[in-house]
């Protein structure tokens, strides 16, 4: 296996939204090479659709306060508040910076940027929906991609496409390098650096439905956890309420924004008696817990009462056609429904990981539950946890996250490595990666890898989503560590190295697998319900004993040990969670 | 809903073993909603694992799965196996080189899509404020912002195929969005990019791109504008 080396001053693994704004901030301050396993403009911040939000009150009254008073409700007070009071203030200047990037915004008639309403956002600390979301169309997330790889082309920043990471060096405390396998031949690249910025977003796909890109397999937790770096917050996994039926495929939020309706097989808006006040606009955990109470109830829809309705018969033809453009192509193209006459048939899907690497509002890696800093080590997007969406994120702060932090991650991290020389590399950094590649490629072991993938999302899916108790997610980890044995004898075909995406599939599954695990031993121990972690057994929140960050660390044989941080507060004092 | 017995023939190539592409044959069941991207992945999983093909979001906003099916550009998380059939034949985009299977080099085609400025060029100051537009300014680009470089248009083209300096129709696409914007200052420059022989002009009018567009952008129509635009000197 051939090895090449290069040694550049910082570089970013990953290239959607956070890794390409961290590139923008870095450039022309120092080396920096751009790492993705694809190419960037197919990173899954292209598939993002409702908006971003930020309190500009373009069209009513608005304060970044409020932003932040319902980040921080919306996570269910999980939220670190002082990191919140930043995401919420710099979001202003994010979209305007953005727009000055040349983003599309829609606009109002006076020239300014549009904005519209979305789940969890208010006036004055809840008293009603707020227009607060900036948007173009329902592709506002592929919008924001194109932008930033448009000012990424425009600083000439070094990307390698299709080069995934698969190892983390550190010496002497700090970061030294990283080892990359090259998808096109099968090589393995040393990159010697001062600093990594990990940006690689979510692992969804360790879910049956979900609205993830395939792709979203964890790379970068995975990386970092294997090398002892604890994840945070994991049992915070965040269902989307409307995916299509069965695909996952996700169905914005802005469509309830725009006015749509859920219904259930009574044809009753149920909403109503979750959340009075803001009805289908409520925070997507309580609506996602909504949907699934209906049909445990027996109030879902079709053969097997297992979905709901979403309803947009009631808008005006031309308002879908200019606002909700995309989705309602996605409802016609896979559903073969025209969601200006008919029903839309929705269920939760797997969305997003509040959870993930431990950050600082500085985007830096802290390891411990004294937020000691692993120099030149950085993280932002939904790869990271700083933690801004505490345990339920609000739909459009991921956006706003991206753009924030990976702007601060940028910032940090030029300035780090201009004050710093390079560690020196450990001896046989490769080695690592090389025998991973070579076991998978010479294994004869008879599992199957996709088959092994299959059983884990499902179980996943069946114990460990919306709801949750003991019994099963201990049923779920007994079948995750079971999955582990089978995964040591798991072969694949090809032996080859050009494009070899049968060994790549396989090395994805092993991070998902320690993810997972990681994700069920945190929600097992976590005897409360809050935000997206609802526990059957345990239905309420409770303050006194569980107001505090989950950090799993990982055991050599792949199994967890846990500790606790403390939130950080701020002003908004805990009080119960009512839309 | 019901399940159907799909024969897929996929045109395959290993660098590493074959000196020419050849065409397999395979027998996969899956459901009549299923994608075409889904019967791949059934290949991919349970039949021959050295089958190589890109994808990720699996539903039409990434653009990774561009490929030819049945004869026809398209991607293949965006077409059902109900709608092109139960035979299926498979193989990769048409310009650029094969170098596994499906996956082709996207290099060239990234290169031309660089080669005409694609971001926005303003040296003003806008200070702290969004740059105003008014909403009709911003319908006049609105259909080629939805362009996501999937490449199905580009390799669709007759012209491209016989003269790959022809910077294809997802460049002009990109170049669209921004001598079009109200905002930008550098719609001279690309037009004169445009107007050399590798540019507009190349365009014979076959409207494959169009027809070819997973994202329905008009874009005969918009290579038509810029055409316009050079001729009449005028944005």
């Amino acid at each position: 296996m051939k090895v090449h080396r290069h040694s550049y001053d910082a570089v970013v693994v990953g290239a959607g939204g956070a890794g390409l704004r961290a590139a923008i901030e870095t450039a022309g301050k120092c080396r920096v090479a751009v790492l993705t396993k694809l190419y960037p403009t197919r990173s899954h911040t292209g598939a993002a659709q409702g908006g971003m939000c930020a309190a500009l009150a373009n069209v009513e009254e608005d304060s970044w306060e409020w932003h932040a008073f319902d980040t921080v409700k919306g996570g269910d007070y999980l939220v670190d508040q002082p990191a919140a009071e930043i995401m919420c203030r710099e979001a202003i200047d994010a979209v305007i910076e953005l727009e000055h990037f040349g983003m599309p915004f829609n606009r109002t008639p006076e020239g300014r940027i549009d904005q519209r309403r979305f789940g969890g956002h208010t006036r004055n600390h809840g008293e009603g929906p707020v227009r607060r979301a900036c948007y173009a169309a329902d592709r506002t997330g592929h919008m924001i991609l194109q932008t930033l790889y448009q000012q990424c082309l425009a600083r000439d920043v070094n990307f390698f496409n299709e080069f995934q990471v698969l190892d983390i060096a550190f010496s002497e405390g700090r970061v030294s390098g990283l080892v990359a396998y090259e998808l096109a031949t099968g090589d393995l690249h040393v990159f010697h650096t001062k600093a990594a910025l990990f940006a690689t977003g979510g692992y969804g796909r360790m879910f049956k439905v979900s609205s993830n890109a395939v792709t979203l397999t964890g790379d970068g937790p995975g990386v970092l956890y294997r090398r002892g770096i604890p994840m945070q917050d994991m049992e915070f996994f965040q269902f989307h309420p409307t995916g299509i039926y069965k695909l996952g495929i996700l169905l914005s939020e802005a469509a309830r924004g725009e006015g749509g309706i859920l219904r259930n097989a009574d044809n009753e808006r149920f909403m109503e008696r979750y959340a009075p006040t803001v009805k289908d606009l409520a925070p997507r955990d309580m609506v996602s817990r909504a949907i699934l109470t209906e049909v445990r109830e027996g109030r879902g829809i079709g053969e097997n009462k297992d979905y709901v309705h979403l309803d947009l018969t009631h808008l005006p033809p031309e308002q879908i056609d200019e606002k909700l453009p995309d989705i309602t192509d996605f409802v016609r193209t896979y559903m073969g429904l025209e969601p200006k006459t008919q029903m839309i048939p929705i269920q939760p899907t797997a969305h997003y990981a509040m959870g993930g690497i431990p950050t600082n509002i500085s985007a830096e890696v802290v390891v411990d539950g004294d937020n000691t800093v692993l120099p030149g080590l950085y993280a932002a997007g939904e790869c990271a946890c700083v933690s801004v969406h505490g345990a339920n994120r609000l739909g459009t702060n991921s956006l706003l996250d991206i753009v924030v932090f990976g702007r601060r991650g940028g910032a940090a991290m030029a300035q780090y490595v201009n004050s710093v020389s390079h560690a020196d590399l450990p001896a046989h950094v490769e080695d690592e990666t090389r025998g991973l590649v070579e076991r998978l490629r010479s294994s004869t072991g008879g599992e199957n890898v996709a088959d092994i993938r299959a059983r884990l999302q499902e179980e996943m899916m069946d114990k460990a989503s919306v709801f949750r108790t003991d019994e099963s997610l201990r049923s779920v980890l007994d079948t995750v560590r079971s999955l582990r044995d089978r995964y040591q004898r798991a072969g694949i075909q090809d032996k080859g190295e050009v494009f070899n995406y049968d060994l790549t599939e396989a090395i994805e599954l092993g991070f998902l697998i320690d993810l997972a695990e990681s994700l069920v031993v945190s929600a097992l121990a976590r005897t409360e319900s809050r935000g997206a972690h609802f526990r059957d057994d345990h239905p309420t929140r409770d303050d006194a004993n569980w107001m505090r960050h989950s950090l799993a660390f990982r055991n050599d044989d792949g199994s967890v040990r846990l500790d606790y941080k403390a939130v950080v507060g701020g002003k908004y004092e805990p009080m119960e969670r009512k839309y | 809903m019901a399940v159907v017995d799909v024969e897929l023939k996929i045109k395959r190539y290993n660098p590493e073993q074959d000196e020419k592409p050849h065409w397999e044959t395979y027998e996969v069941r899956v459901e009549d909603t299923d994608r075409v991207v889904d019967a791949l992945h059934e290949v991919k999983w349970h039949h021959d694992g050295t089958f190589s093909f890109r994808r990720s979001c699996v539903h039409g906003v990434c653009g990774s799965d561009a490929m030819v099916i049945n004869g026809s550009n398209a991607l293949a998380c965006v077409l059902l196996i109900k709608d092109v059939g139960t035979k299926i034949s498979v193989e990769p985009i048409r310009g650029l080189p094969v170098i596994k299977d499906l996956v082709v080099d996207m290099e060239p085609f990234f290169d031309q899509y660089k080669s005409v400025l694609p971001y926005l060029i303003n040296s003003k100051d806008p200070g702290y404020e969004e740059r105003k537009q008014s909403p009709e300014d911003r319908a006049r680009f609105d259909d080629t912002t939805k362009c996501i470089l999937c490449a199905a248009c580009t390799t669709s083209c007759p012209v491209y195929w016989g003269n790959e300096s022809y910077v294809g129709p997802a460049a002009i696409v990109n170049a669209h969005r921004f001598i079009f914007d109200s905002r930008d200052e550098a719609g001279a420059d690309r037009l004169d990019i445009l107007n050399q022989r590798s540019g507009v002009w190349r365009c014979r009018t076959a409207f494959s791109c169009t027809e070819a567009c997973p994202r329905d952008i008009k874009i005969t129509q918009a290579i038509q504008e810029v055409k316009r635009a050079i001729l009449y000197n005028r944005i």
